[in-house]
Parts: C-alpha cells; structure tokens; sequence
C-alpha cells in the first residue's frame, strides 16, 4: 500500500468506487462542515475539500479535512500551485500527514481573476504535473523537492490529479494525462461530465493510449436541480460543455429536481459499462444532500469492506 | 538594455539533436554588449557547432533581432541557405528568439538565457515578450513563452481552463498553451511536450551580478 487509504484499497481491489466534494465555508464555523458531512459519511470512499475552489477565500482544506475526519470521512485534500510556494506546500504536505491525511489531488487552481480578490499576486511557483512530482518525490523517494532527504516518517499520501476531456486541445489532454501518469498520480478525477459523447471520445483515445490501465479513472458527475443551473455553468464554469438536448429536458420536465436525479442515475449506468472507469466522484455543488438519495438508486450502497 | 547569458554548449547541442544543418542568427544590439551575440559570439558559435560534427548552413547578423520587420527584411536575402538549415540557432534574447520564430518557419532555438530586463524593455515596441526567467524554454514550447504569456506560467502544458484557443482568465485572450500547440504541430515537435519540465529554478532570474551593476554618470 502506498498511502493505506480507504480509497486506495477500494481501488486495488478492483471495487467500483464513489467519492464526493465538500466545499469548506467562507467563515471559520465547523458545524458547517459537520453538516455536510452527515450526508455522506459511511456512504462514499472519499471526499474532497477544496482549497479556496475558483479563488474565493475559504476555510482551508487541511483545517476543513481535519474536521470532515472527525465525523468518520477520509479526506482528499486539494491543493492547488496558486497560493503557496514549494517551501509551502511541502511543509502543508508534512502537516496533513502528520494529522491523518492520506489523500491529496494536485491542481493548479483556478485563476486569481475569476475569484473575489483578483488584485493578489499568485505564485505558481510549480504547476501541478511538478507538484505530483513532488508529492511522489517525497511519499517514494523519501526526499524533498530539493533532494533533502526525509529521514523518517516520509508523507504517505494516495496521489490524485484532474483532467479535462472537454478543455482544448483534446490531443494534448490526453498527452497531459500520461504525463500526469508518469509524474506520479495514483487516480484522477474528471471535469464533470454533461456530454457524454465528448467523454467516450476522450475515453477511447486514453484507453488507445492504454493509460486506463496505469491509473484509476473516477468520473466526475454534478446532479443539477434546474435548467438554469446547467445555464449557468455553460456561460460561467471554465471548460465545460453542456448539450443542449440536456438544457431542454431539464426546462421540460415537470419536477426538475427528480429529472436531475434520473440524468445522474442514467449517466452513472454509462460510464460504468464503460472501460478503463473505475469509480465516480459527484458533485452536487450546494445540493449535498442528494449524495445518499443517487448512492442509494444506483445501488451503490453499502460501500464495500475493505 | 536586456541582459542575457550563453546557456552552456551541451545544452544548445542536445537541443539541436540529430539536426546537422543549422543556419546561425545573431544579435547585434543588446546580446552584442553581453557578449552573447554580436560577430564575435557568431564566430564562436559557428567553430563550436562545427567540432560538434553540425554543418553552418548559414549566418547572419542583425541589428536587433527583437524587430521583426528588419529580421525579414535581412532574411529575405538568406533564403536559400535558410531552406537548407533543419533549424535556426538564435544568438539573442527571449523576445528575439520569439521575433525569429515568428518571421520563419523553421525551429528556432535560443543559445542564451535571458537573465534581466535591465531597466529598458527592449528597442521596439514588440508584442513579443520576455520576464527574463534566466532558464530560457522557448526551445520546448517552439519560440512562444510561457513564462510571459500564460497567466499561469505553465511549464506542463494548458490548465483545463483554456477553450476555444482562449484563456479561462479572458476570452479575448489567446491561451498561450493553444499557440504553441499550434506552433509545435505545425512544426511537427508536438513530441517535444511529452517530457516533463520539472520545477523551475527561479533563482537564475535577475541574476545577483546584475543587480549588482550600476551605471556611473560617465556610462550614460
Ligand atoms: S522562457 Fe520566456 S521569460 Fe524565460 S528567458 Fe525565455 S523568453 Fe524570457
Ligand atoms: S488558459 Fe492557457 S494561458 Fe490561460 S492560464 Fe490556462 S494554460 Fe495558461
């Protein structure tokens, strides 16, 4: 075992797993998180906690993760090259470690710009296909960026990245993801998916290249409660794309909340006839509490022992 | 005045790789004073490349690279000996290389590394720039930089913000990373990207040697 994470041994056992994203909140309240939290504690493999997601100030995620653990989740802590530096970041991997963190996904964060204080400066001091690196430098070769060794108690951490089928141009994002691959990463989690078409046509190009078998693929999914929901992803969410068939079925429907658990449900039964996909990851940004409901209709509870 | 530093012979060798013919363009204004370009480094360059077994197909001088009209203008007259080259070796600055990678269509690699600004950004107005990262990468990305125009000073490749060709931060912005995909394609070195640039040593921008130049009165 790498890290001895729930969700590393899920994987290695070949059982289709299921992650979920808990975004931590803009004030210091835990009770928040702790909410969130019972939706889905005991019901999926992980959770995500974002760091500061589209570059608005949030509790942190090792703090958050902290809290989401003492609720019975096992975090996945993200983080991204915008904010901290490689002395930084290494000192926060030390540090989640050493709270009982075995999981990290490595991004490099939405821009500054998009977020609520576009007049920072960011760093960018590595990007994220250095930063697996690094965290797999660290976890496998016990050594820090500079070569420093670690002499004990090295951070054991399951390494996840992200990719985009649907961000431009499709030819380099698979050649990303094997680099991703080859820097390290143990999983990735996928942009939400909408179009499934432009996911098969991703898919079949990365199992061309037989990297569905050197990785753990989770889809990303985001159950929506209305048309406008998808509206306003199209025109606000960097890289996505949304088919406009899914827009009118969305508007048409008489309970909107009910269809965006069927289109879920409908995609969780593609993408798992599908090759080289080995779990899920939903997020219902601000519907949290649907996680269980689609677990439950998708038969994907109980989680398995592992 | 921009500041730039010859990157070690081994390094320019590797980046040429099997290339033989390499025509040899140099800088005469900014590289000429730091040594890096001028006749003097274009003659060096020439007896280096030519011990290393490569064959000069060509040389030029121009006064300032950075500007793309008197490149084309002065390489208007090298055609045929840039026909024969495999690629360009550019004796000069960040934006030079990438004013040359823009007038040919060729690859174009850089010999220096581009260390300081120093106080004046260029002679031209040019929309071509440079952040003087000391560690010059125009060589993987085909003459575009990242450095200066990708928001995110990606070395890897575009962030999954980048669509349509444009930056998640503008979309009246070009990605930089959808150009040199472009570029690279065209080019046919789309391969180069399969390597990974590992973490920048950020020291080598703005070097203490520099910092630690002052101009006396009698120099201006
Ligand atoms: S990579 Fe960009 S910033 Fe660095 S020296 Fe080359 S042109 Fe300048
Ligand atoms: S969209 Fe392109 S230019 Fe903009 S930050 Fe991402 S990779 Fe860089």
């Amino acid at each position: 075992m790498k890290s001895g994470s729930r969700l590393e041994k899920v994987l290695t056992a070949g059982k289709f797993a299921v992650t979920c994203e808990l975004g931590p909140p803009k004030n210091s309240n835990p009770q928040i998180i702790k909410k969130k939290a019972g939706y889905c504690a005991g019901k999926v493999d992980g959770v995500n906690i974002t760091d500061n997601q589209t570059a608005i100030v949030r509790m942190s995620s090792i703090a958050s993760g902290v809290i989401a653990m003492s609720c019975g989740l096992e975090p996945i802590m993200q983080m991204v090259c915008r904010d901290r530096n490689r002395i930084a970041m290494q000192s926060d991997i030390l540090g989640a470690a050493g709270l009982g963190i075995r999981n990290i996904l490595c991004l490099s964060g939405d821009h500054q710009k998009l977020g609520n204080h576009p007049e920072a400066k960011n760093v960018f001091d590595i990007d994220s296909i250095q930063l697996i690196a690094m965290v797999r430098k660290m976890r496998d070769d016990k050594q820090f960026l500079s070569g420093d060794p670690i002499k004990e108690h090295e951070p054991r951490l399951f390494i996840g990245a992200v990719a985009n089928p649907f961000a431009g141009p499709l030819e380099l994002r698979v050649m990303r993801l094997a680099k991703k691959i080859q820097a390290g990463a143990d999983f990735i989690q996928t942009q939400c998916v909408f179009d499934i078409d432009r996911f098969g046509e991703w898919t079949e190009l990365v199992t061309e290249a037989g990297l569905h078998s050197k990785v753990y693929i989770l889809v990303g999914l985001t159950p929506v409660r209305s048309h406008k929901a998808l509206l306003y992803m199209k025109s606000n969410v960097a890289g996505m794309s949304i088919p406009n068939e899914l827009v009118s079925r969305m508007e048409s429907a008489n309970d909107a909340g009910e269809e965006g658990v069927k289109i879920c449900l409908e995609m969780i039964e593609k993408v798992r006839k599908m090759e080289g996909i080995a779990g899920i990851h939903l997020m219902p940004i601000g519907w949290e509490s649907i996680t269980p409901v689609i677990l439950e209709r998708a038969g994907l509870l109980p989680r398995p022992e592992v | 005045m921009l500041y730039t530093e010859n990157k070690p012979i081994e390094e320019i060798l590797d980046c040429l790789g099997e290339e033989k013919n390499i025509f040899l363009l140099a800088c005469n204004g900014c590289a000429d004073i730091c040594e890096t370009g001028g006749q003097q480094a274009l003659t060096t360059m020439k007896r280096e490349l030519e011990k290393a077994g490569k064959n000069v197909s060509g040389t030029a001088l121009v006064d300032f690279l950075c500007d793309k009209m008197l490149v084309a203008t002065r390489l208007a007259r090298e055609a045929k000996n840039l026909q024969k080259a495999d690629s360009v070796l550019a004796l000069t600055c960040g934006i030079g290389v990438q004013a040359v990678a823009k007038v040919v269509e060729k690859v174009v690699h850089p010999a220096a590394n581009t260390v300081s600004l120093g106080g004046l950004h260029g002679l031209w107005p040019a929309e071509e720039l440079c952040r003087a990262c000391g560690e010059c990468v125009l060589d993987y990305t085909g003459g575009i930089c990242p450095i200066a125009f990708c928001a995110k000073n990606l070395l890897n490749g575009p962030c999954g913000g980048s669509q349509d060709g444009k930056c998640e931060v503008d979309k009246d912005t070009d990605c930089a990373w959808q150009l040199i995909y472009d570029r690279l394609k065209s080019l046919g070195k789309l391969d180069n990207l399969a390597r990974i640039a590992e973490a920048k040593d950020w020291q080598q921008s703005t070097s203490l040697e520099q910092r630690k130049t002052k101009f006396t009165k009698a120099m201006l």
